[in-house]
């Protein structure tokens, strides 16, 4: 009885996917590239590197995996919509990388204004992407690269 | 590149599993952003001072460690170990005492079996400018300027070889840029300074008794999280007349167990010293800090 009951709670959460993929309504804002914060790298290579645009998926579900478990970031996402997070930041990436994408999130500055996020946890948050990025099998350099676009945008997202 | 240790045993033991619990200690810089502790104490490479602030806090807390670094020549010993402290990634203040041990060498030069000079140094260092890490978008290097007081005790010996004090000041400005993009680390380090064998053998001398500009340079690749590898240049003054002093080159290895310990392994030619020729051979340095 009880494994019935599981079984039937089980299926219905998979037959309700979309429910759970819905994104809580923002404030308006103006969308552009330019919100994601950098230039995009040209060529296809170093997006190849992370395995393209799934490859990009994987590496910031993981990201935010970790990012909400380890105590020194999780209170940085309690009050944040995570589905709206995923779907906003594999765009960034995607697009920093040079994927045919545009990135419809807020730029850094408006969406961290009220995060209170400190240099330690904007360190230990590229330290969950390493993570990530090293499960994903992406190279060292590849990498880098990345983080020569993020590490910028530390001007705009640490507010404390 | 250099940060010590107690015990390298106990250490290296813990190196696996607890590699991985201590990356996730809450702590600030990202693996070996800090750098490790040069030869005088300061922050920086093996045997320059960089523009970095030791330790792995943040601009909002205080970093520490402690080192031992200890060369091999064919013809002297050098041992050093000292403690560093940075101030919310802004202020270095750091410690070190060094050995310079002749050994058997000290008979031949007429100072007696193991005769060994010991010198202390105090350093300081800001901050001033740029980030190297985060300033990924602009030229601009972290620059940090640095004064350090020496004291030799051997002052008798110093004024018999020709030189003329046995303390000094050295002054110095650094520039540190780590260049993601490239996955590179470079510095360039001007000191201002009297001192020959960095201190070891006095300040100033019969030849030169004036402040001159030396040039400290440091290239590294970051070829894993926990590693890199690369080479130094330090040019010296050339102050006294019975034995030239030589220019010091390195390659190193600084691998980073994690935040709370990396280890610098160099092969470094540090030339002419003290009249004995071609002294080059295995710089081993720990570190240990948080």
């Amino acid at each position: 009885m009880f494994i019935r009951r599981l079984i039937f709670v089980s299926a219905l959460a998979a037959a309700s996917p979309v429910a759970a993929q819905v994104e809580k309504p923002v404030d308006p804002y103006v969308q552009s590239n330019a919100n994601a914060g950098a230039t995009p790298f040209t060529g296809e290579q170093l997006l190849a590197a992370f395995h393209g645009q799934d490859g990009v998926g994987r590496i910031v579900d993981a990201t935010i995996d970790q990012g909400i478990v380890d105590p020194r970031t999780a209170e940085i996402f309690k009050a944040t919509d995570l589905v709206r997070l995923r779907r906003t930041l594999k765009e960034q990436i995607a697009y920093l990388l040079g994927a045919p994408v545009t990135y419809t999130g807020r730029d850094m500055k408006s969406s961290h204004k009220d995060q209170g996020i400190n240099t330690a946890e904007f360190n230990a948050l590229v330290e969950h992407m390493q993570h990530a990025m090293d499960k994903e099998g992406v190279p060292y350099r590849a990498q880098n690269q990345l983080l020569s676009k993020l590490a910028p945008m530390k001007r705009d997202v640490v507010t404390r | 590149m250099t940060r010590v240790v107690a015990a390298l045993g106990a250490v290296l033991a813990m190196s696996g599993g607890a590699a991985s619990a201590a990356d996730l200690v809450p702590s600030g810089k990202l693996l070996l952003t800090g750098g490790v502790t040069n030869i005088e104490g300061a922050g920086g490479g093996g045997l320059a001072s960089w523009a970095t602030i030791t330790g792995y806090e943040t601009r909002d807390g205080i970093g520490a460690n402690i080192h031992a670094t200890n060369v091999s020549l064919p013809d002297y010993k050098f041992r050093a170990y000292g403690a560093a402290v940075g101030f919310y990634d802004r202020v270095e203040l750091s410690y070190a005492h060094q050995e310079f041990d002749t050994g058997a060498t000290g008979a031949k030069l007429g100072l007696g079996d193991g005769f060994t000079f010991k010198q202390n140094v105090v350093g300081a260092k800001l901050r001033v400018l740029g980030d190297a890490v985060y300033d990924q978008d602009r030229l601009m290097p972290q620059v940090a300027v640095g004064v350090q007081f020496k004291r030799n005790d051997q002052g008798a010996i110093v004024r018999a070889v020709g030189g003329k004090d046995h303390q000094g000041v050295d002054y110095y400005v650094a520039a540190t840029k780590v260049l993601l993009n490239e996955s590179l680390v470079l510095n360039g380090t001007v000191r201002l300074t009297k001192a020959n064998q960095t201190g070891l053998l006095g300040f100033g001398g019969d030849k030169d008794d004036s402040y001159s500009a030396q040039f400290e340079g440091s290239a590294g690749y970051l070829v894993s999280k926990r590693l890199l590898v690369g080479a130094e240049y330090r040019t010296k003054p050339n102050n006294l007349g019975f034995a030239k002093e030589d220019d010091w080159f390195d390659v190193f290895a600084a691998y980073a167990v994690n935040k709370n310990l990396s280890v610098t392994v160099a092969y470094a030619d540090l030339g002419n010293i003290a009249t004995f020729k071609d002294q080059r051979g295995l710089y081993v340095s720990l570190q240990a800090g948080f």
